[in-house]
Order: structure tokens, then sequence, then C-alpha cells
């Protein structure tokens, strides 16, 4: 397995979202509170950005007329044809057993802990401090 | 079983097959004064009420008849009988016919009158029709003006069992799956009978989206594409999630334009689901538990090759119900399907989906 | 861009779109009828990073779509409302504006694209008149319809514009939507935006039906016509649907003395955007060979949501024969490209 240092957590955008490359992979990473998500940045049904689309709560309903609404920004529709998936898991909504985006798993490790480490990349070149956080994606 | 006349040349596949869409015609307005109220009764006469043909069914259009199965007009019901008798249901020895009669009944802008226009056509269709001959069996007509009284119409018909499905119009006044129409399918549902919706208009809009046609031709033809949009609307109001245990059979749709329809329809759900979040399986799924067609007109060229290729893109043996649509010209000679359905398919077709569909079928006469 | 429409304009017509705005047969003065599934129905990705609407910024849709996506020729199609308006004079001027402004932002700067001559059917003297102002430039490949008009495509008051076309050898292509002012549905208007849109491959096929019938192929036997984004795979069972009623009404359609399908297989091409998705995408692969492979043209709809990838549109093994017919040669052919 191999780790990335993605960004410093205080330089994570505040759009709560930061696309990256990871050994030739697009890979779009969603905060949600303090947790961490990141998919492949491609649409598995015709290959659009997830890190353009928009970003959704989930619809839920048993029967017309009904409209429940949660988890306010944790759906990301794609920007091309609105297929939503959860943020959380990668699942589509719609068939979520058949259609799937890549997961990348994310941590949040302090600079001693990724020095101790000696397979860590950097996603750019930058310097790790010993008293910062960072936001570490594994492949 | 009812095998009575089958020659042994006869073509036998359809022996005890269900006809689930033949066609009645009301021959002449004077037919329904006996079942009209005195006041109604007395308004057909006095406003001079015409015949309430429906410009959907031009009688004397040629497609609207088989040639060697039209009769001199206007037909009397035992002639129409005769005619059903000879040509179809001793002729292949079929357990059972569902009678439509396509009255123009919804078109009446008043809800009153057509109210009564349809208590007295079903209950012309109880006496005239259903009383003459046992294999029979009808839609009840209902007063699409008034959802509330067609419910009304519904469950005062529904008493008499040999009434299986409740019949609706493709286009009406506004798309079949609005709120508007609920009472009807509660009705139905409660009743267990299927709702079939039948080639038609109430026109309150022209029969395309882009204004009234020249041609005749072109009405017959946007009965598909009417059927297409009706069927999206069904869907997408929720009507078979809100009512989860009703059937829906569209009769004289053509059917080649099912498996694109539902491939298109699928991948816009993908996108547009939170619009309508109480769609949760693939629409696809949903009309292939829910929904059912009559196989006349089927709409596929002569080559069985193509018939069976869009067979396998339908992709069920279950959604197809048989019909030979009389007395329409949908078809000549014995060809009641066209070539590349298979016997296993005709079995199905045939028997065991009518029956699985309309569950008072299975009452008494059909052996 | 509709500013740069709207300065070409005279000023009586200025005061008027500022004052009035644009009627079109619907209720919204802004909105429209089905509120859309993402704004203005466009992908969220293609807003250039300048500013100003999707598919307003040459630089930016060579840099998001033509380049990337080895684009060698591409159609625009000027939609907007310009042909549907109430105020006939107010369409033409508009219309004329925008085939205009086609030729000196775009066609006139990037040879790859050729522009549409949009046309206010309302007035076919008028689009007449605009058809031979513009015909013989290399900068236009077709005229552009809606599907949706306040009379069926067919209806013979649009004839004077089909003979126009078929003069100067331009196809007519008609794009699903418009609005002609009847419910989209033969059942009356529908609630959702799904509905709607899900609706154009129904119009689409009501406007073909009423192309062949009205005898629009019969009395122009040249002119050549694209549906645009009604999708094809409706197109087989119409066709099958058609020949069967035709056999049927050969009084009522002694204008046709040759079956409707006949007329479409000639005359008749289908861009494929949005494509059908089956299961089974071969099914696909099987409706295109009862259509024809010579009569498909790739679509992407750039820069509108439901936009096709030609990298995923057509996700199945094809013969280079007709990949090259789908992706290029029958649009060339089509839109009379010298190609080799």
């Amino acid at each position: 397995m191999a780790r990335y240092v993605v960004c410093k957590i205080e330089d994570f955008p505040a759009s709560g979202r930061m696309l990256v490359e990871v050994n030739r992979r697009p890979v779009v990473i969603f905060r949600l509170g303090e947790e961490w998500f990141g998919l492949l940045n491609t649409c598995p049904h015709q290959g659009g950005s997830l890190f353009n689309g928009y970003q959704a709560g989930l619809a839920e309903s048993d029967r017309p007329a009904d409209y429940r609404y949660s988890r306010q920004g944790e759906i990301i529709r794609c920007p091309w044809h609105g297929w939503e998936f959860d943020i959380r898991t990668g699942r589509s909504r719609c068939r979520p057993d058949a259609v799937k985006v890549a997961q990348f798993a994310l941590a949040v490790a302090g600079g001693k802990e990724i020095e101790s480490l000696d397979d860590v990349k950097g996603v750019e070149t930058f310097d790790v401090k010993p008293e910062g956080e960072y936001l570490l994606l594994s492949l | 079983m009812n095998d009575l006349n089958v020659g042994g040349d006869r073509p036998r596949p359809y022996r005890g097959a269900v006809d689930c869409d033949v066609q009645i015609t009301v021959p002449h307005r004077d037919a329904l004064l006996p079942y009209l109220d005195e006041y109604w009764r007395d308004v057909s006469l006095q406003r001079g009420l015409q015949t309430l043909d429906t410009a959907a069914f031009p009688r004397q259009a040629p497609i609207n008849a088989r040639p060697d199965w039209r009769l001199p007009e206007p037909a009397s019901v035992r002639d129409q009988l005769r005619s059903l008798q000879v040509n179809l249901l001793d002729r292949y020895g079929f357990s059972a016919a569902i009678c439509n009669c396509l009255y123009g009944v919804q078109l009446l802008h008043s809800e009153d009158m057509g109210q009564s226009i349809a208590r007295a056509l079903n209950d012309w269709i109880a006496r005239e029709w259903l009383d003459n001959e046992p294999r029979l069996r009808a839609s009840i007509v209902v007063p699409m003006q008034n959802p509330t009284m067609a419910a009304e119409e519904i469950r005062r018909v529904a008493t008499d069992r040999r009434f299986v499905q409740v019949l609706m119009l493709v286009m009406g006044e506004m798309p079949l799956g609005k709120r508007y129409y609920w009472p009807i399918y509660e009705a139905a549902e409660e009743c267990g009978l299927p709702v079939g919706i039948h080639a038609g208009s109430m026109y309150r809009h022209p029969v395309t989206g882009t204004g009234w046609p020249s041609y005749y031709a072109q009405d017959y033809f946007s009965q598909a594409s009417a059927f297409q949009t009706q069927l999206t609307s069904l869907i997408l109001e929720g009507v078979f999630g809100a009512f989860p245990t009703l059937r829906v059979v569209l009769s004289e749709t053509g059917v080649s334009w099912l498996p694109p329809y539902l491939w298109r329809l699928d991948k816009y759900w993908h996108g547009l689901r939170s619009e309508t979040p109480w769609v949760k399986v693939p629409p696809s799924e949903i009309v292939r538990s829910r929904v059912r067609l009559t196989t006349q007109p089927f709409d596929t060229p002569a080559d069985p090759a193509v018939v069976e290729r869009l067979l396998d893109h339908i992709g069920s043996d279950e959604m197809l119900l048989f019909a030979s649509d009389f007395p329409h010209w949908r078809f000549d000679g014995d060809d009641l399907l066209p070539a590349g359905v298979s016997p296993d398919q005709i079995a199905h077709i045939s028997r065991a989906n009518p029956l699985a569909t309309y569950p008072r079928l299975a009452e008494g006469v059909v052996p | 861009m509709e500013k740069d429409i709207f300065s070409r304009l005279a000023p009586r017509w200025r005061t008027h779109i500022a004052t009035v705005g644009m009627l079109a047969r619907q209720g919204f003065t802004q909105e429209m009828q089905y509120p859309k599934g993402q704004p203005m129905a466009v992908r969220r990705d293609a807003f250039p990073p300048g500013g100003g609407m999707p598919g307003s910024d040459l630089d930016f849709m060579r840099a998001q779509h033509l380049d990337p996506n080895n684009v060698q020729f591409g159609v625009l199609i000027p939609l907007g409302a310009a042909q549907s308006l109430q105020n006939i004079d107010l369409s033409v001027a508009l219309c004329t504006a925008i085939n205009d402004w086609q030729v000196e932002e775009w066609t006139s700067r990037e040879p790859r694209l050729r522009g549409s001559i949009v046309a206010a059917y309302q007035d076919p003297q008028a689009a007449v008149a605009e058809i031979h102002r513009l015909a013989g430039k290399r900068d236009f490949v077709q005229v552009s319809l809606l599907s949706r008009l306040p009379n069926p495509i067919g209806h013979r008051s649009f004839w004077p514009i089909y003979a126009a076309a078929a003069e100067v050898g331009l196809p007519i292509g008609v794009h699903a939507f418009g609005n002609g002012g009847w419910a989209i549905t033969g059942g009356g208007w529908p609630s959702y935006y799904g509905e709607d849109m899900m609706s154009h491959a129904q119009t689409s096929q009501s406007a073909l039906a009423s192309l062949v019938l009205e005898g629009v192929f019969e009395r122009f036997p040249t002119l050549r016509v694209a549906l645009i984004e009604g999708g094809l795979g409706w197109l087989p069972s119409l066709r099958w649907r058609l020949d069967r009623i035709w056999e049927r009404s050969r009084d009522e359609l002694a204008h046709l003395p040759r079956p409707p399908s006949e007329y479409i297989r000639e005359s008749v091409w289908l861009t494929s955007q949005p494509i059908e998705e089956p299961a089974n995408r071969q099914h696909i692969a099987e409706v295109i060979d009862w259509i024809g492979w010579d009569r498909v043209l790739f679509a992407s709809d750039y820069p509108h949501w439901d936009f096709d990838d030609p990298q995923r549109a057509m996700p199945l093994p094809l013969s280079r024969e007709r990949r090259d017919r789908f992706f290029l040669k029958n649009a060339l052919d089509l839109y009379g490209i010298p190609h080799g």
C-alpha cells in the first residue's frame, strides 16, 4: 500500500472539495465536517468529473407528495447527467450494488507520524513539518 | 373446453386463448335509450343527440374493420355477436374475450351527461352482450370527465363479476398519472380490477404535442406516442407505488415501441430520480411487473427474425396479452400473432398471462 | 451571449425586449414551463472561466470539447426562444441577428464549426428570404426548425421553407423542443421535468410522422431532414407502424404513392443524442441495423447536461466502417463537406 500526503489540513479548500492526481488517477476529495472521503473523479456512467458536480442532500420518499431530505451535502451529482453518488460509500443512489465509484481511504496524520512511515509520497512536493496535520491518502 | 366448431384444418395453438381486446359498437344512439333514466332519455330526444362515435375510430375507415369482418352499418348487436362467434370465438376455440366499447362517452364536456350515458352503456353491455354469450367479459366504461363519478361507476358495476377491468382512454383531460385521477385507481384496486388504458382520446388536446394533424392516419399513428407519454406519467407520478396491487393493461398500443422507450426512461431516471424520489426502482422493472400490453397491433415487419429480436429486447414472456382487436383490421387470415412468436410464447401470451392479469377470469367460464 | 445578440437588433426591438420581454407561448417570462434538472439545462462544468453562458466562448469550447474530443466537424444549433416568439417581427429580427452572430463569433473564427440557419417559421416568406440570404455561405450547413410548432411540422404553411431548403440544397435540422403552445402530450400537461424530457422522443415521432403523412417528402423529393436530440431507438417501430397504417389507408393517403418507410429511408437522418442505454448495449446496435448505419449521426449536445461523450456514447465494438460513418462520414455526406 502506498500512501500519499495530499495537503496540510489547514490548506484544504474551504469549498470542501479538492481535486488531486494520485499515481495518474484523478481523485476528488470531499470534506464532510471532520471526515474526508476520496472518490475516483470519473463518473462510471459517461465519465463526467464529479469534482464539478453539485453536492446535494438525499431525497427520499415513500409516496408522492412526501419529500424527506437529509444528509445535506453528502450526495454528489455528476455535472453531466445528474447521477447521484453517496460521497461516503461511492455507491450510486439508483443502483447502489451495480454502479459504484472507486473509493480511496483518507486519514489525518501528524507530521511526526508521517516522518516515521517509509512508504509515504507527496501528491506534490512540499515539506512535512513535525507539528503540522496532514491529509493522507492510501492507494 | 370451448372447442366447438374448431375444424381439423383450423390453426389450434389458440384453443382456450383469452382475447383481451375485442371492440363492440353501439349501433345507434337509440340502442341506449332504454337504459337511460327518464330525464336523460328525454334530453337525448329533445336535443336530438347524435350517436357518440369518436373521431379516434371512424366506423367506415378501412383500418377499423377487417374487410371480411365488416358488417353493414349500423350493425345490430346480434350481427356483431354472430360475427365475433364465427370469426373468432368458435373458429379458434377461445375460452373468453374481453369487450371494450369505445363509445364517445368520455368526450362529452358535461360531467353529468357523461355519467348518465356511461351508466347506460355499462348496463347495455351487461344485458345485450354478456347475457347472450357466456364467453364474453367486459371493461367498465367510466366518465373520465369526473374521477369521483368514475370511481362510483366502478364500484356500482364491479358487483357484476363479468366486468373484469376498468376502461380509460389514453388521452384525457390531463396525463393519467396525475393525482386528479387517483380515485379511479383506488376504486379499481379495491375491486381487484386492472385498469385497461385503450387507444382513444377525450380530444381536450390535439393528439400530437404539436397541434392537429390533417389526416386520420396520423391521429391513429399518434395513439402509440400517447401511450408512451401516459406511461411516463403513471410511473413518475408514483401511481404504482401508491396503489401497490394495481395492474395496468395498455390496449391497442402497438408493441414494438416499448423497449427503446424503457431504455430512455431508465436513462433519465438515473439523472432525475430526485425529482420524483418515490420512484425507487428502475422504471423498466415497474413496467415489467405491473404493466401489460395487448398484442394487436404489434407494429413489426413480416420478418420473423426481427420479431424474435424484438421479443428479446422486451426481455419477458409475461408482459404481453393476446388480443385480436376484433374487428379492427390488424392482420389477415389466421395471423393472430406475427411470425416469430414461438409456440411457448403463444401459450404464455394467450392463456397464462391473461389469467394472471385478470383475476376474475378464473371464476367460472375459463376452463 | 444574449448581449452579443441583442446589440445587433434595432433600437425598437431592444426596447421591446427590455420592457415587455419575449413572449413565447408559455406563462413565465424567465423560467421555462418545466424548471430544468440543472441550471439552464447545461453541464455544470461548461461555464466559461471568463464568465458568460455555456456555449458562448469559442476558446473554452475548443479547450473543453473540440480539442480533447478531436472534433473535426461540428454543427452549431442556436436554440433560445427566437423561433417560438409570439411577436413575429421580433422573431424575424432575432433570427437574423443570431445568424450573423454565428458567422462573426463562431464559424469565421473556427473552421471546424458550421452554423444552422434559424428562420422564423411563423413568417414563411421572411424565412425563405433568410435562407436565400445565407445559403451560399460556407458558414451554414442546414436550416434549423424545432419539433414543437403551433401546427404539425408537415403542415402546408411551412412548405415554402422546405421548397427553399430543397432549392438551395440544405437539409432541414429538426431539433426537439420549442413551444408550439400545445401540451407536450396528447393527454395534457405533465407535472415533471422528467416527463417533459421524455416526451421529446414522442414529439420527434409526431414531427416525423407529420412530415411523411402530410406529403412533404413526396412533394420535395430532394429534401433531407435530420431529426436532432430525440434519440433514435424509436425509429424502427415508427416505420413499421406507419407502413401498416399506410397499407390500410390508401384512400386517405392517396397523395403518398410509396410506403412511409421508403421516404424515411431516403430522406431522414437521426442524431444519436441522448442515446438510449439498454442494459445489453448490443440491442442498440440491432436497432441501428434496422435504421441503417448510413443514417445515424453522432451528436454530443455540448454544452447541455444530457451531453453524450463521444468516448462513451457507443460502448460497443464497431467495425471501422461503422465507427467512421457514425462519428464523421455520415455527417460530412449529409452536410456536403468534401472528404476523402
